[in-house]
């Protein structure tokens, strides 16, 4: 007999995801597992239950959808969930380990398998399993758009003929991939869009998205070992706090982002920060589930501040897309099970050497084997390779001072041999500069194709050089006569050959 | 009007010449243009010297001169007509030794007639003093330059290895030499003789000889460009010389094109220019920890042929490994092939690809493969997310994501081809050694990557063959 998967309607309260959709339902089942959905799962996600039976799905009740040996979740199960589940069972869900220890205890107290979702480690290997990412980029766009549902005006600058809108300007804290999601999403609206982050490497992908990255003048530059964010020192948060209170009078918008795993949110806005902010700004609160980046907000609920600051602390924000979170969902659990079937005939192996499967799994036939040891890959750079990645930009702003001395020192010297050296040398000089400078400009627009040829036509006319043994050779001096023969032949043979293969390689080029 | 104004006007025409040559090759359309005003101001040139060279001179001397032209003339032709396009980065080198020997001998010539000419009055006082000082450093250019090339040369044609040398202290070795130049330099302008004049001439020599040898093959492109930059340095250095302002202008224009490639080559590397000239690519890098990369998948010419007959877009990304096996031509013949079916086939060119910069261009040139499908790494870059098959043509380093993406990579921070966002990346390679940097290319073992073992022109057309 096969191996079962079942995928439960959601219990939790607003919960729209489910964890399977009608195209996860066929991939699924192409790695060979049979999948019970119950009846009335995908209906908060738009996915009737007729599409689920035409994907290959069949439709159960919830004593069905548990009896499987695997069970897709999105939320983690309740405490009847747990109740009920039979030996042997397999449960894959959201569970925020680090946050719920009771919940990993009570789980690892049942001869049970339990992988959280929300566990995998950052490494590029493991991507298409991190829910954590696709979950957060369809909550940062989903931030956007609740913030310009809340804010009365337009996002973009226009100017129309009954006056001038100025474009909001909008903060984005943190350019995780919420963050990221949030600057693309608010600069294609027309918005000016701002990002700080502790880690610097982040501003190109900032300023790739269309926002401007607001780095914080720190010597503390974050180099994360394991992908995510860290807490910073107290040195780091003064003068990112200077940062926010200078930003929030003048932005229309803030999204805050900033969330460390397994941590209480930090918090970044505080109230009279809000306060300074103008009547009708918006802030959206993404780490509202965690306790919230900023002061005054309630988780789930949107509050509006005595001087009419919008502060919007939904936890759900990319259950508010349903459909795309549970196709996005529901593929990275389709990966994390294609990474479990090696066999791809429906036999589910759990690795435990492997670090993205040992990673995630909690608690094991009954053992729970949570905190799992830390995985030291690279989104960022190794602690080991950060050393040599600092030493290059010390390097080269050595070298830039050494560069303007050595600079200083050439136009002193070019200068104390001009002002005391006789004619004709002023004038060699001036003609040794003019010319290089308009060979520079000159060079700097031949096409790169062009480059070979350019080397083998300056080639030919530096046989120029011919000039001075031609001047010399009518000297009566035998010696002379000689060294100005052989000049000659050598620089000839540069003419002459120079010319004739620039012609030769420029006759090849042709247009298609 | 004396014969010498008539020649100073020459040259200033000639000069202009010159610099819409180099202007004109800005774009291919112009280029042919460009080689025309340069043949016309060497000419003018030529004619302005000659003619005031044979006003007093003897008979013999004339016919030395014309003889000298002639032979030079006819050996140079000929050199142009035969030399193959993937030789063109050897006779490169070798056109920079002839300037730089020229240059020492038009020193010596000044020497001889003024330092070792009690008869002559042109030169007294100070300027007798700048006179010393401007054969010594023209003929230590010249020396410089004269060695590198042949070194160059003989490193680029693999007549010798072309590992670095390793001497010990070599910094300090370059360092000495300039040292005992400047030294020697002073000696000279205090009393010159023809013992200092040796001197500096093998000091030069030396030193010319062990910068190029310790550089390895790769950085070529680098050390050719400025190689060049020091050929027309040695030229602008012997205009100073002989108070010849055409001689200046063409030095300095030859200088400052060649300055001009290798900053751009180096940027294209990552590196500065003192390293590259410094030598040694792999000595002080860190070799990065030999990380399992998993494993490399091998296709058959005929799965190869398949991907492309149903590829909408193509990208072929060559390197120096495409002029080893001369594959340009079954190359061009595949690109035609494909354009026929339909298929938008383009190359993307990095700039340091070959040992000479443009040197792909040229190659692929000569194949009539159509330069507007020939992009530069920034114009295509962006471009390989839309393309369904990229074939990289013995490129290596060019197109390593480890200088995207590991900061602890020696080449990391290297601009690179990001040929792996194509959907299928197809890797025409003799085996699985490293590159030149010696560093492992993640790339092979890459889920859309697939490797093809074999000679590049044999594999290239076994494809054919199968489409």
């Amino acid at each position: 007999m096969n191996t079962h998967i079942g995928v439960p309607r959601e219990r939790q309260a607003g919960e729209t995801r489910v964890a399977a959709t009608p195209r996860t339902v066929e991939q699924l089942r192409a790695l060979g597992y049979e999948v019970v959905v119950e009846a009335g799962a995908g209906a908060a996600s738009t996915f009737p239950d007729e599409a689920y039976v035409a994907a290959g799905a069949t439709l159960g009740g919830p004593d069905e959808v548990w009896a499987a040996d695997v069970v897709l979740k999105v939320n983690a199960p309740d405490a009847a969930e747990i109740e009920g589940l039979h030996e042997g069972i397999t449960l894959v869900s959201l569970l925020s380990p680090g946050l719920n220890p009771e919940l990993v205890d009570t789980l690892a107290a049942k001869p049970v398998t339990v992988l959280a979702m929300d566990a995998v480690p950052r490494i590029s290997r493991a991507q298409s399993l991190d829910v954590l990412s696709s979950m957060a980029n369809i909550a940062g766009y989903r931030a956007v758009i609740e913030a310009a549902h809340a804010f009365g005006r337009f996002f973009t600058g226009q100017v129309t003929a009954a006056g001038k809108v100025p474009p909001a300007k909008v903060l984005v804290a943190g350019a995780g991939v919420a963050g990221l999601a949030a600057i693309g999403a608010a600069s294609s609206l027309g918005a000016i869009v701002l990002a700080t982050d502790p880690r610097p490497e982040v501003a190109d992908q900032v300023r790739s998205l269309g926002g401007e990255f607001l780095g914080v003048q720190s010597a503390e530059a974050e180099v994360s070992a394991s992908g995510y964010a860290k807490e910073m020192s107290q040195n780091y948060n003064t003068l990112a706090a200077r940062l926010y209170a200078a930003q929030a009078p003048e932005v229309d918008i803030i999204v805050t982002t900033a969330l460390i795993p397994g941590r209480p949110a930090p918090r970044l806005i505080t109230a009279e920060m809000v306060a300074s902010m103008r009547s009708g700004s918006v802030i959206v609160d993404m780490a509202a589930a965690q306790g919230g980046n900023v002061e005054g907000t309630r988780a789930g609920e949107v509050v509006r501040t005595a001087n009419g600051v919008t502060i919007i602390g939904y936890t759900d924000l990319a259950g508010r897309l349903p459909a795309q979170s549970s196709q996005l969902y529901g593929t990275n659990l389709v990966n994390l099970m294609k990474l479990l079937t090696p066999g791809k005939d429906g036999e589910l192996v759990l690795d435990l050497d492997d670090v993205v499967q040992r990673g995630i799994t909690v608690v094991h036939r009954g053992e729970k084997l949570w905190p799992p040891p830390p995985v030291q890959v690279s989104a960022a750079p190794a602690a080991a390779a950060s050393a040599p990645v600092r030493v290059p930009t010390e390097k080269k702003r050595m070298s830039n001072a050494r560069k303007l001395t050595l600079t200083g020192i050439g136009v002193a010297a070019l200068w104390l041999v001009n002002a005391f050296a006789p004619q004709p040398l002023p004038e060699h000089f001036t003609v040794l500069m003019l010319a290089t400078v308009i060979g520079y400009y000159v060079i700097g627009k031949v096409h790169h194709a062009l480059h070979t040829p350019l080397m083998s036509v300056t080639n030919a006319i530096s046989g120029i050089i011919v000039v001075g043994a031609l001047l010399q050779i009518g000297q009566h001096n035998n010696v002379i006569r000689a060294l100005s023969f052989v000049a000659i032949l050598l620089a000839s043979i540069n003419i002459f050959g120079g010319f004739a293969v620039t012609r030769r390689m420029l006759g090849m080029f042709s247009k298609g | 009007m004396t014969a010498q104004s008539i020649a100073d006007a020459a040259y200033i025409i000639a000069a202009l010449l010159f610099i819409l040559t180099l202007a004109g090759l800005s774009r291919h359309e112009t280029s042919r243009q460009g080689i025309v005003f340069g043949i016309a101001g060497m000419a003018v040139a030529l004619a302005a010297t000659v003619g005031l060279a044979v006003q007093n001179a003897a008979a013999i001397a004339v016919t030395l001169l014309v003889l000298a032209v002639a032979c030079g003339a006819v050996i140079g032709l000929w050199r142009a007509r035969i030399v193959e396009m993937t030789g063109m980065p050897e006779l490169i080198a070798l056109l920079h030794s002839f300037v730089g020997l020229a240059a020492v001998l038009v020193g010596w010539d000044g020497f001889y007639s003024v330092e070792h000419n009690a008869a002559q009055t042109e030169y007294t006082g100070s300027l007798l003093h700048i006179h010393h000082a401007e054969v010594f450093i023209g003929v230590f250019i010249g020396a410089v330059t004269f060695t590198g090339s042949i070194v160059a040369n003989l490193k680029l044609s693999a007549r010798i290895k072309s590992a670095p040398l390793m001497l010990p202290g070599k910094n300090y070795l370059n360092l000495g030499a300039l040292a005992a130049f400047a030294l020697l330099t002073g000696f000279f302008v205090a009393s010159p003789n023809l013992p200092l004049l040796i001197a500096v001439t093998i000091v030069a020599l030396a030193l010319g000889w062990h910068l190029v040898a310790s550089i390895g093959g790769g950085d070529m492109p680098v050390v050719v460009s400025m190689l060049n930059s020091y050929s027309g340095w040695a030229a602008a250095a012997s205009g100073f010389l002989l108070d010849n302002n055409l001689l200046i202008v063409t030095g300095a224009l030859v200088g400052s094109s060649g300055a001009y490639l290798s900053y751009i080559m180096c940027q294209a590397m990552n590196r500065s220019f003192i390293s590259v000239i410094a030598g040694g690519f792999g000595m002080e890098a860190p070799t990065s920890t030999q990380t399992d990369l998993g494993e490399y998948r091998e296709a058959s010419a005929a799965d190869v042929a398949g991907l492309l007959t149903n590829a909408k877009s193509v990208v072929i990304t060559p390197g120096y490994g495409m002029a080893v096996a001369q594959a340009q031509y079954p190359v061009a013949d595949l690109t035609k092939r494909l354009r026929e079916r339909g298929v938008d086939v383009r190359f993307g060119i990095h700039p340091v690809a070959g040992r000479l910069p443009g040197h792909m261009n040229v190659l692929l040139a000569e194949a009539k493969v159509p330069y507007d499908i020939v992009l530069e790494m920034d114009e295509i870059n962006d471009d390989f997310e839309d393309t369904s098959v990229v074939l990289v043509i013995g490129a290596n380093d060019t197109v390593n994501p480890s200088a995207a993406e590991d900061p602890g990579s020696p080449i990391a921070g290297m601009p690179v081809l990001r040929v792996w966002e194509a959907a299928d990346v197809i890797v025409f390679k003799r085996s699985m050694a490293s590159g030149y940097a010696g560093v492992q290319n993640p790339l092979f073992f890459r889920e859309n990557a697939q490797m093809l073992f074999g000679d590049a022109k044999t594999m290239v057309e076994e494809v054919l063959r199968a489409i």
